[in-house]
């Protein structure tokens, strides 16, 4: 029998569980809007507030549900989630939300969201399900926030829009572009690698 | 504006400009995840021509005659996951019964294609771009065709970098990484092609 409250929920997502360094899930969104560091705040904030509904909501309904047509359940219970948080942008942010584009609404197939409501909140009661969301949530987005940070910097000479390096910077602008993305989030996890010991594949 | 350019700019920008996987970073855990065998991912990459063509013209339809007249515009996306869903099982159960030899080819990838986004996306972005029907039909086959082309280019070199002597920290995940930035780095000089 399982704790009612297991701060484990929370802690795994943050670093051993990290669903970008060490589970390999959800690169898409990582890698797209990862160029500036406004943007990458905003996906992850997005990020939270979907995996957080969707976790709760899946743990909420999981003794209700038949368990051979769980997978479309969840579908639309993200996608539930996925368009609150793509109208809430639309509506009250519509310059974040037009830099995030088809990123946003392409949540609802990200592998971490579908892979926590399945491995985990279909599981487990509310209190923990929640907390394993905000844990993996807040997880991600620091992984995005790292690397928006290591592209925001060199690219633009720019943090969060304001200028760090000076004026006589030139920038590095293949950090920005696509290449970029590729480049650090591979140095980030050969840098992972070679500190905590090569993970078996 | 891209809904007024001809079709054969649409594919060409589709295929190798905007290349889904190297330029707009979508369906990248197939492309890493497949890529170590050249054979599983032109498997891959040949499903995911066939039913994202078809899926994108479904989704096209339904998004048309159903969600605008009804002004449900705001269930796109909770529309087009069942659709995608729905349509791949149906293809999956069509294939088996009247193509067993091509079932036999497409395997285990076929009921992956569901979460590959590149699909999900290609139907959003042909909506975005306001296409009409053919437009998108060959928006979808340059979407789709180029993961193909570019899936295949990247299991080949994977394979060859096996062999490779690298850095123990950088074996694996992290070269494939690597790979990948220097084609992306490849394909962006085709930018300038023609101003989009």
């Amino acid at each position: 029998m399982k704790k009612l409250i297991e701060p484990k929920s929370f802690s795994a997502g943050l670093w051993k569980e990290n669903p970008i360094f060490f589970l390999m899930l959800g690169l898409c969104p990582l890698l797209a809007v990862s160029s500036s560091l406004k943007d990458a705040i905003g996906m992850g904030v997005a990020f939270i507030f979907v995996l957080t509904g969707s976790n709760i909501t899946v743990s909420i309904i999981r003794k209700v549900v038949p368990s051979h047509i769980r997978i479309p359940v969840f579908i639309v219970v993200i996608a539930t989630f996925v368009t609150i948080a793509d109208y809430s942008l639309a509506a009250y942010l519509p310059k974040l939300h037009r830099n995030l584009g088809v990123y946003l609404p392409l949540m609802v197939v990200n592998c971490i969201i579908l892979g926590r409501a399945e491995a985990f909140a279909s599981k487990n009661n509310l209190i923990n399900s929640a907390l394993d969301g905000l844990g993996m949530g807040i997880g991600f987005t620091l992984a995005i926030i790292i690397i928006a940070f290591l592209r925001e910097l060199p690219g633009q000479g720019t943090l969060l829009g304001i200028n760090i390096l000076g004026e006589n910077y030139k920038p590095f602008l293949i950090m920005i572009m696509p290449p970029g993305a590729f480049f650090v989030i591979g140095f980030l996890i050969a840098l992972k690698n070679s500190i905590g010991g090569r993970k078996k594949c | 504006m891209l809904n007024e350019m001809n079709l054969g700019l649409i594919f060409l920008s589709a295929f190798i400009i905007n290349n889904i996987l190297l330029i707009r970073f979508l369906g990248l855990c197939s492309f890493i995840g497949i890529s170590t065998n050249l054979k599983s991912s032109a498997g891959m990459g040949i499903a995911v021509v066939f039913v994202t063509v078809m899926a994108c013209s479904i989704s096209w339809a339904v998004y048309q005659y159903l969600l605008i007249p009804f002004h449900l515009e705001y269930l796109r996306t909770a529309t087009f996951i069942l659709t995608i869903a729905s349509f791949v099982q149906f293809e999956e159960i069509l294939i088996r019964k009247k193509v067993p030899a091509l079932y036999k080819a497409f395997g285990i990838y076929l009921p992956l294609i569901t979460t590959n986004c590149a699909i999900l996306a290609s139907a959003f972005l042909g909506i975005d771009y306001k296409f009409s029907f053919i437009q998108n039909l060959v928006f979808a086959f340059g979407i789709s065709s180029g993961y193909c082309f570019v899936i295949v280019l990247f299991a080949s070199i994977r394979e060859r970098i096996d062999t490779s002597p690298i850095p123990s920290s950088f074996r694996g995940i992290p070269i494939a990484f690597i790979i990948a930035g220097l084609m992306s780095l490849a394909f962006l000089g085709f930018k300038g092609l023609f101003k989009l």
